[in-house]
């Protein structure tokens, strides 16, 4: 009689690390293609579709390239936080935040000519950061849950987005909808023709993916981080420092998703508008962009662009198929539970044992030093 | 006149108190087993288009209430299974289960939107009670069937966790799962039905807000209250008797920002509820010193017998 067991890895084997990763996604896929044939669709004829009208057509393209920066801006951030274990869920609400300090230099500081742009992008890393550095303070000062922070301040940013355009912001030309005056023309991001990808936002975005794998892998502050993450303990004995470290990685997490609010308001809308329409999710669905990274900044290089990818299908599934865009909200949660869910078998080797010995004396799993949990 | 205002104003706060407890109430029992649970907003939606749809289709409101709960416990198996059986990062779990979960719902829910229940849960008088002065109108007029329940059932969570062996072991499993596991408890089963019963608290608080308050479906119908529960969880220290007034001062205050209206534009007043959570959690934090108070000491972390914590 066999028995299966579970011994721990000593490492995580690449191969499958990649292998599980590209799994969760492709079944979420499947998935995906199972819901069209339930709505009554030929899945393959809808999936055809899709694919046509994203990748094989330069106007699908471009709304794919379009949706990837934000999330390849704000994933790499993302990367920074989760390294250490700092859960920030509030990158919504730091995309916002951006955009509302690139929209105040748009709007009230006129005449800084060439320096408009760097002027946009630099409030903007500010104002996010200063934003996302309440819960970093609050955590590693008090011990205040990150989580819930982070993710209350979104709902704080949405509605304080929404006061402005209805209020203080509310445009003097407009009339009937709630936006700011249009931006001067000199803070317009140049795009690529025919599509609407703003090329300084996307420069910016994988200077940020490659800067920040150098950061975390050949300096002090990365090197804090790491430990930080995987071993907490080992890192107050190393020296590091928890206060400061923990300040500067939720800066640079939410400093990079505020650059991506920016770049939508400044590349796209023109003016400070609805913030679901600013946002659309982005800050959630760079989590997933960061975890699929699996800890490397520079994957978010290729990750974001899938995820970009879906998100550019949600709006043909509802344009050309005219079904529901909630399709793409499952279809992130379920390729995160599915990737959460394989875990175990990147930690954990499956072997078949005899069943007739005693399963405690036959100890086949050693106990192993464990950093802080098997996440 | 001013009496007038402080019951009414008693008397919504429970009224919109009430789902924010009975999250908050699922969330104390998955916790105290030691499993956060992150999923509940996903959860509360989920039970809120079932419960709805259900007695939209049929009538039944005990039928929309069962099935609001099972729905909720149906997502929770799975955030069980991954966090106590897979030994997975239930953090990552439970934010899956809410981005799918409300994904899921609004698209549920999408031809419901809009269209109002026949036969809604009704408010009612309670008989004696509601003739005492004062508290006759704050707390028996008017009010829902579940909000009783909720109440109910934050006394029986206490009475199990508190007075009760099956209690004892889940907030040993919570404390210290390898002192459970010597004593011959079974630490997996235990915080697995934690986080079910979680699951059902949620449904059920979806459910109030789709049959009872509102009553109607609309896109994000909990925005954001189960998120608001997790922080309740810790504001009233993992206690089921004090998430009754920790409910009840945040239902008061969603009720009061409305009655503000007058001084502050309402974008802002919208987001006074979520700003007052991260100052409440401040604050307790402030008051216990450093590092989380009271809270359960194996709190997410997976357990696997042989390896140290």
């Amino acid at each position: 009689m066999m028995r299966l067991r579970w011994v721990r890895r000593d490492a995580e084997p690449p191969f499958l690390t990649f292998g599980v990763s590209a799994a969760s996604f492709l079944l979420a896929v499947g998935a995906a293609l199972v819901a069209f044939a339930a709505y009554g669709l030929d899945p393959w004829v809808a999936g055809a579709t899709v694919v046509k009208r994203t990748l094989l057509d330069g106007r699908g393209l471009g709304e794919v390239v379009r949706r990837s920066i934000p999330l390849l801006l704000t994933g790499a951030g993302l990367v920074v936080a989760l390294r250490a274990r700092f859960w920030n869920i509030g990158a919504e609400g730091q995309i916002l935040a951006g955009a509302v300090a690139a929209s105040a230099v748009a709007l009230f500081a006129p005449g800084l000519g060439a320096l408009t742009v760097p002027a946009l992008f630099a409030a903007a890393f500010v104002g996010a950061a200063l934003y996302g550095l309440v819960p970093a303070l609050l955590k590693a000062r008090l011990g205040v849950n990150e989580i819930i922070t982070t993710l209350m301040f979104n709902y704080v940013a949405l509605y304080a987005v929404r006061w402005l355009i209805n209020g203080p912001w509310r445009g003097k030309s407009v009339t009937g909808f709630s936006y700011s005056d249009r931006f001067p023309r000199e803070t317009y991001l140049s795009v690529l023709d025919g599509t609407r990808v703003h090329v300084p936002t996307l420069v910016i975005g994988i200077v940020l993916a490659l800067g920040l794998t150098w950061l975390l892998r050949y300096t002090r502050l990365g090197f804090s981080i790491r430990l930080l993450g995987e071993a907490p303990d080992a890192a107050r004995y190393a020296g590091v420092k928890l206060l400061p470290t923990t300040l500067a990685l939720a800066a640079l997490s939410a400093g990079a998703a505020g650059m991506a609010g920016a770049g939508e308001v400044a590349g796209i809308h023109h003016r400070l508008i609805e913030p679901t329409s600013i946002s659309m999710g982005f800050g959630y669905t760079a989590i997933l962009v960061a975890l699929l990274a699996r800890g490397n900044a520079w994957a978010t290089l290729i990750t974001a662009p899938l995820l970009g990818w879906v998100l550019a299908a949600g709006d043909v599934v509802k344009v050309s198929l005219q079904l529901p865009f909630q399709l793409t909200d499952v279809m992130t949660g379920l390729t995160l539970l599915l990737l959460v869910a394989s875990e175990p078998l990147l930690t954990y080797r499956p072997v078949l044992v005899r069943r007739s010995a005693p399963p405690d004396t036959n100890q086949a799993s050693r106990p192993a030093p464990r950093a802080s949990g098997s996440e | 006149m001013e009496l007038e205002l402080l019951t009414t104003t008693l008397a919504r706060a429970l009224a919109f108190g009430t789902p924010l407890l009975l999250a908050a109430l699922g969330e104390v029992v998955a916790e105290r087993a030691g499993v956060v649970n992150l999923g509940m907003e996903g959860m509360m939606m989920l039970g809120a288009v079932a419960g709805f749809i259900v007695a939209a289709a049929t009538g039944s409101l005990p039928l929309a209430l069962l099935v609001a709960m099972l729905a909720g416990v149906a997502v929770a198996a799975l955030h069980g299974v991954i966090a106590t059986f897979l030994l997975a990062n239930q953090f990552v779990s439970g934010l899956a289960i809410t981005i799918g979960g409300v994904g899921l719902a609004n698209l549920l829910g999408k031809e419901w939107v809009g269209k109002p229940l026949a036969a809604p849960m009704l408010p009612f008088d309670v008989p004696v009670l509601s003739d005492i002065p004062l508290l006759g109108p704050a707390f028996f007029t008017r009010q829902y069937a579940l909000t009783y329940a909720a109440l109910v059932l934050a006394l029986v969570v206490w009475l199990v966790l508190f007075r009760s062996r099956p209690g004892l072991t889940l907030r040993t499993v919570g404390e210290s799962p390898a002192a459970a596991d010597a004593a011959g408890a079974n630490v997996r089963r235990v915080r697995f039905l934690a986080v079910l019963v979680g699951g059902a608290m949620a449904g059920l608080a979806g459910a109030y807000l789709s049959l009872a308050y509102r009553p109607a479906w609309g896109e994000n119908i909990t925005n954001g209250m189960g998120w608001i529960a997790l922080g309740l969880t810790i504001l009233a220290l993992w206690h089921p008797l004090r998430a009754v007034p920790a409910a009840l001062l945040f239902g008061a205050f969603f009720t009061l920002s409305f009655r503000l209206q007058a001084v502050l534009p309402p974008e802002l007043l919208t987001l006074l509820p979520y700003l007052v959570t991260v100052l409440a959690l401040t604050l307790i934090a402030w008051r216990g010193g450093r590092g989380a108070v009271g809270a359960p000491e194996a709190l997410g972390l997976p357990y696997r017998r042989g390896e140290r914590e």
